[in-house]
């Protein structure tokens, strides 16, 4: 199945980087990251189709929540937190 | 008739969490519901999530405009029902339950209030004592107090100094006409776990009603109310990343637990809880209910480490830090430091820019040291420059670092200006100073 293959899944994984980068709220933002990194991270080794087609749903499922939020953030967005604000004077 | 139209997507991520939600209430107009500031980084995560829930938003458009909601109403009802049904699955495989013994409410509290009064008032006639912890939540201690004032015995039992209670004293403390045992499975304070499987045991041993309140294990350890032998089980919505407001209950049915209810009306849940299901709420609490289920093993691998890192890094740095409560049996997500010779809540003002507390939500209104540390038996100043420390699921190592750093930095300037440190910097014992009135 077209879907399941390794372009496919790669498109999906850059996909969901590319739009958790967009949170505008700190401590979601990481963790989206974060967490999208280390799932696809565990499931590379997986060989079986029929499951790789779930993870694969489950992960573009994903996507579509993770795309609605982060305009839900950014339409009722708060001031940066301390910590972002640490962050950009370290090299 | 105007309920909110809920479309079922049965797996629900842990992203969905916008910090405001727009819904419709039970009136015509729409209107923001509820809001949550998140400008303070929460190193508090435990005492509030601090994300509100959103199943209801991923289910996008046309709840949240209400047009189509109040276009689809006569059906609204058959989805309400199919969805609560669904949330009730949630919950239920969380805890290892069935379905039909969770009964939804307004958060722990209520669960709480409903477990201890039910299950002592149902029995009243034959059975009249009750017992629970020193270190339980205020609002079951509470309940007991408002039990005694109507005639019921309550034994509270003391901890060690690991925050554990003594099996062997539970076991003496059973009476014939004991009707309910209630322990908190892991403390909102010290974060330590309670031996809830053994307790169990020896409750369903003596054929005693065995409550715990969950609200802060639920979804982080493992819980199975058959293995554990629980009876019943408070459950609150914002402690795993839900909507606030909710909560539930679980009430056991082989063997039936009878309890009475508290709020009367239309006979909603079983009778047990009657008032209109919050189906918004619920709904988001079965989501994060499902996410915790699924991000369980992840996240208390990773909040592990975390806590590791905040307390080698402090004790490392600083000396005379104390751990409330058990190393062992404790969860690593609530962190209890004691700095001696140190004011708590000028290290709290001094730590503004990170969210903490000294003590737990419930008790902030008073000034005097927490209870849970007496009843672990702090010493009175270690009591009151206690910070407790929440990690959790949206916890990054940054903040971990940052606020390790702030605490180190302030609590070496604190002590750099108090006159106690420096007599015990010449090696003075501070208790065999006799202190005089000027």
């Amino acid at each position: 199945m077209a879907a399941s293959s390794r372009a496919q899944v790669l498109d999906l994984y850059r996909a969901m980087l590319r739009e958790s980068k967009h949170f505008s709220a700190y401590n979601y933002r990481m963790y989206a990251i974060r967490r999208i990194r280390d799932a696809f991270r565990e499931n590379k080794n997986v060989k079986d189709p029929v499951e790789i087609q779930a993870l694969v749903n489950k992960a573009k499922r994903d996507l579509g929540i993770i795309r609605r939020q982060v305009h839900i953030g950014q339409l009722y967005s708060t001031d940066k937190l301390v910590i972002e604000n640490q962050e950009k004077p370290r090299p | 008739m105007n309920t909110i139209l809920v479309h079922s997507e049965s797996s629900i991520s842990a992203f969905e969490r916008p910090h405001r939600i727009v819904l419709l209430g039970a009136g015509k107009k729409p209107g923001i519901w509820a809001v949550t500031d998140p400008r303070t980084q929460s190193a508090s995560s435990w005492s509030t999530g601090r994300f509100l829930w959103s199943s209801l938003l991923q289910s996008s458009g046309p709840a949240v405009s209400g047009v189509a909601c109040l276009d689809r109403c006569p059906h609204s009802v058959g989805t309400d029902v199919m969805h609560l049904f669904l949330c009730l699955q949630q919950v239920a495989s969380l805890i290892g339950a069935d379905p039909r013994e969770i009964i939804f409410t307004s958060g722990a509290t209520e669960s709480n209030n409903i477990a201890v009064k039910g299950v002592a008032r149902f029995y009243r006639s034959r059975k009249k004592h009750l017992i629970t912890t020193q270190t339980e939540h205020k609002c079951v201690l509470d309940s007991c107090r408002s039990l005694e004032a109507e005639g019921f015995k309550v034994t509270y039992l003391p901890v060690q100094k690991s925050g554990i209670i003594d099996l062997q004293e539970l076991e003496a403390a059973i009476q014939p006409d004991t009707s309910l045992v209630s322990v908190m499975t892991v403390n909102n304070e010290i974060g330590v776990k309670q031996p809830i499987a053994e307790i169990g045991r020896i409750c369903s041993s003596k054929k005693v009603y065995f409550h715990t309140d969950a609200a802060q294990a639920v979804g982080k350890i493992p819980l199975d109310v058959n293995d554990m032998k629980i009876d019943l089980m408070s459950i609150s919505g914002h402690k795993i990343y839900g909507p606030k407001g909710v909560g539930a209950i679980y009430i056991r049915r082989r063997p039936r637990v009878r309890v009475e209810a508290l709020q009367s009306g239309g006979g909603q849940e079983r009778g047990l809880r009657s008032g209109t299901v919050p189906t918004p709420l619920v709904v988001g609490m079965g989501a994060a209910c499902e996410v915790a289920q699924q991000e369980m093993e992840y996240d208390h691998e990773r909040i592990s480490k975390l806590a590791e890192r905040l307390t080698q890094k402090i004790m490392k740095s600083l000396p005379d830090v104390v751990m409330n409560g058990d190393p062992e049996q404790h969860y690593p997500g609530c962190i209890n430091l004691s700095f001696a010779y140190v004011e708590g809540e000028s290290l709290l003002m001094a730590l503004k820019d990170v969210a903490l507390s000294s003590g737990s939500a419930c008790t902030s209104a008073s000034l005097e040291p927490s209870y849970v540390l007496r009843a672990i038996g702090t010493d009175e100043d270690l009591a009151h420059s206690s910070i407790r420390f929440g990690i959790g699921r949206f916890t990054t190592e940054e903040e971990v670092d940052f606020t390790v750093e702030k605490c180190i930095h302030h609590v070496k300037r604190l002590r750099e200006m108090s006159p106690l440190w420096e007599m015990v910097q010449d090696g003075i014992d501070l208790k065999s100073i006799k202190w005089t009135q000027h």
